[in-house]
């Protein structure tokens, strides 16, 4: 589902700085995979580069069999919208829009029709539990609630590949476990997730932890969730 | 672009923030609203200009004799001479642009009461014209008729009265036609009664207060004789007056062996260059007016602007995200277009109507002023300057959204997504 080649990328400020060092990288489809690394090691790096909002120096980087280089902004933003679902840190819902219409955002650039875009709004946040939510306004909405709304928000296009980043870096540790669940429960229904965090809790719900520093891969580590009891788990 | 879907959109966008909306949509409201008052102010004293010299053709020129200054054809200086009723009809042959053309003359009474009619009396200035001269200073028929070629070949002694006239002299309701009335010891028969369409422009006095006499007829009973000191004549609408001026000057000269050299001899004006001073005035006022309007206009334009990009900057996060979820740059750019757009439209919308609305509640005031020479009349812009501003508001909208929406599609998602 995703490949990578000997990607390279540098920052060219003061001083460049060069934060990808040629990663090569597979991931199959359905995989779980999470990318652990300290600050700097390139991780949110690596990971716009996964969800095409930026570009990279050389090597080469096919989604879903598509070679992703040289894309103008009209193709780029095409292939986000219908291969990728993106989860945030910060959830970076729309204030002024309803947790439904949040939802249903991704359909309008699709050119959905909005009754067709709603039912589909509504349809992922039953899934999500938050039916009766439908009408607030994110800041109506508890941390969890949000991370919940910005799920459905990338799943409703029905996407190849989620990409998270720090899903659960601003909730707290009970509903990061749910979010994880939820998180496994879409993977398990075949699509693929990467995610990127610096807890190992976090990680050790994938199945693949790949290790990011400075720039290069350091190991990848195969894991099986379903071995390790986390009610015991502190975070 | 305009779809409905997407107007909801930004309808949405619009009104989720209303106040930062209203303020910016207020320096556009203003300033179409400014420009739909003063354009109408303008146009209300132009019209009301305008109805004062209602009647009144521009295209008509006034010649009048004096004394020569300078010795001709064996002649002194100093010579007094007149015109005559052939010369009139010579110029009407010599120049077929001639559309109307009437001799004037005036009776000066030095007694006073000069009109009398059975118990009452009243002084009124006495004018002599030829039939043509309605197509000249046109008046209002109020009762019967002008004077007509008929009164003129017969030396007909009727008469018709001016309205303040015939109010003084008759009872109210009284039926003046056929009545006889005495003016400067001679009985006249009463033919019509009128009015000027205006009171302010006349040409020797107004008409409401002169009783007119067919000019035979006054050169005759008077005993004035074929003298004629006074003309006035309008040209067609193609040979404008000024052109001709000095041609009918120079005609009347050399029949009456006068200098062609010689001014004072013989004087004349015209209307037009009194009616081109108006329209001058009138087009520097709306000018003007323009110049405030739009320049108020624009200042709210660009304040539009300077919002939009302050709220392309607030919204960073928001672009941005709309961009990782699948927002094209041409998304981008018409939402950012049409909310400017139609921000300012709405604005310049109610402005207009607004503007029309004041401006007519201020027609109605002012036409309820018991005034009959109102030097205001019908303060309206006019579909034309109101099409116009229209136009100019949508223009404008779409101006105010270029510079911001480019700044929006600068936004890269991923900068507004950085965690910071």
């Amino acid at each position: 589902m995703i490949r990578l080649e000997k990607i390279n990328k540098t920052y060219f400020g003061a001083q460049p700085l060069h934060v990808l060092k040629g990663i090569d990288l597979e991931v199959t489809e359905g995989e779980m995979v999470s990318i652990m690394g300290a600050s700097g090691s390139g991780k949110s790096t690596l990971l716009n580069i996964l969800g095409i909002l930026d570009n990279y120096d050389s090597g080469d980087y096919y989604l879903n069999g598509k070679l992703v280089k040289d894309l103008s902004e009209n193709e780029a933003a095409d292939m986000r919208n219908r291969t990728i679902g993106f989860i945030f840190q910060s959830f970076n819902l729309i204030p002024f829009k309803t947790a439904m219409e949040n939802v249903a955002l991704p359909l309008y650039y699709q050119n959905v029709s909005r009754k067709k875009r709603n039912e589909m709004a509504m349809e992922y946040l039953e899934r999500f539990g938050l039916k009766e939510w439908a009408d607030h306004y994110p800041n109506e909405l508890s941390g969890g609630q949000k991370q919940r709304v910005s799920m459905a928000r990338a799943l409703v296009t029905q996407p190849k590949v989620i990409l998270a980043d720090e899903p659960t870096g601003a909730l707290d540790s009970k509903t990061s476990a749910e979010v994880m669940q939820i998180l496994r429960e879409v993977n398990q229904s075949g699509i693929t997730m990467v995610i990127v965090t610096h807890e190992k809790g976090i990680a050790l719900r994938t199945n693949k932890i790949i290790h990011l520093k400075d720039g290069v891969i350091e190991n990848i580590e195969i894991n099986n969730p379903d071995s390790i009891d986390f009610s015991k788990e502190i975070k | 672009m305009f779809d409905f879907d997407g107007l909801k959109e930004i309808w949405q966008t619009i009104t989720r923030n209303k106040t930062r909306s209203l303020l910016t949509a207020f320096g556009v409201f203003w300033g179409i609203f400014l420009l739909v008052v003063l354009s109408s102010t303008g146009n209300g004293f132009e019209n009301g200009l305008m109805k004062q010299v209602e009647g009144v053709t521009p295209n008509t020129g006034f010649f009048f004799v004096n004394q020569t200054s300078e010795p001709y054809k064996g002649y002194q200086k100093g010579r007094a001479w007149t015109m005559q009723l052939a010369d009139m009809e010579a110029i009407k042959e010599a120049f077929p642009c001639v559309k109307a053309i009437s001799p004037e003359a005036s009776l000066w009474s030095s007694e006073d009461k000069n009109v009398v009619y059975s118990s009452r009396s009243g002084s009124f200035s006495v004018k002599g014209v030829m039939p043509e001269y309605n197509d000249i200073q046109r008046s209002k028929i109020l009762k019967g008729r002008y004077i007509n070629d008929t009164d003129i070949a017969a030396n007909r002694k009727v008469c018709l009265l001016g309205k303040k006239v015939y109010e003084t002299m008759f009872e109210k309701g009284e039926d003046p036609l056929g009545k006889m009335v005495k003016v400067n010891g001679i009985y006249f028969q009463v033919v019509g009664v009128v009015r000027s369409y205006t009171e302010d422009v006349n040409i020797n006095g107004t008409i409401d207060e002169s009783v007119i006499l067919p000019f035979t007829t006054m050169q005759q009973v008077y005993a004035l004789g074929d003298k004629i000191y006074f003309f006035a004549m309008v040209a067609d609408d193609d040979t404008p007056i000024s052109e001709i001026e000095e041609d009918i000057k120079h005609f009347i000269k050399e029949r009456h062996d006068i200098a062609p050299t010689d001014d004072d001899a013989f004087n004349s004006f015209n209307l037009s260059e009194i009616f081109k001073a108006f329209k001058g005035l009138f087009f520097g006022i709306h000018i003007l007016i323009w110049i405030v309007g739009l320049g108020t206009l624009m200042s709210g334009i660009i304040g539009v602007s300077n919002i939009m990009l302050v709220t392309v900057k607030e919204r960073t996060r928001e672009i941005g995200v709309r961009r990782a979820l699948g927002a094209k740059p041409k998304n981008i750019i018409s939402q950012v277009l049409s909310e400017s757009l139609l921000l300012t439209t709405l604005a310049g919308l109610v402005g207009l109507c607004i503007g029309v609305g004041v401006m007519a509640i201020v027609a109605m005031i002012t036409s309820n002023m018991p005034s009959d020479n109102a030097m205001f009349q019908d303060p309206n812009i006019g579909f034309g300057a109101a099409v116009a501003a229209t136009v100019i508001v949508i223009i404008s909208g779409l101006l105010a959204g270029v510079l911001p929406a480019w700044r929006a599609i600068q936004i890269k998602a991923i900068d507004a997504i950085r965690e910071e």
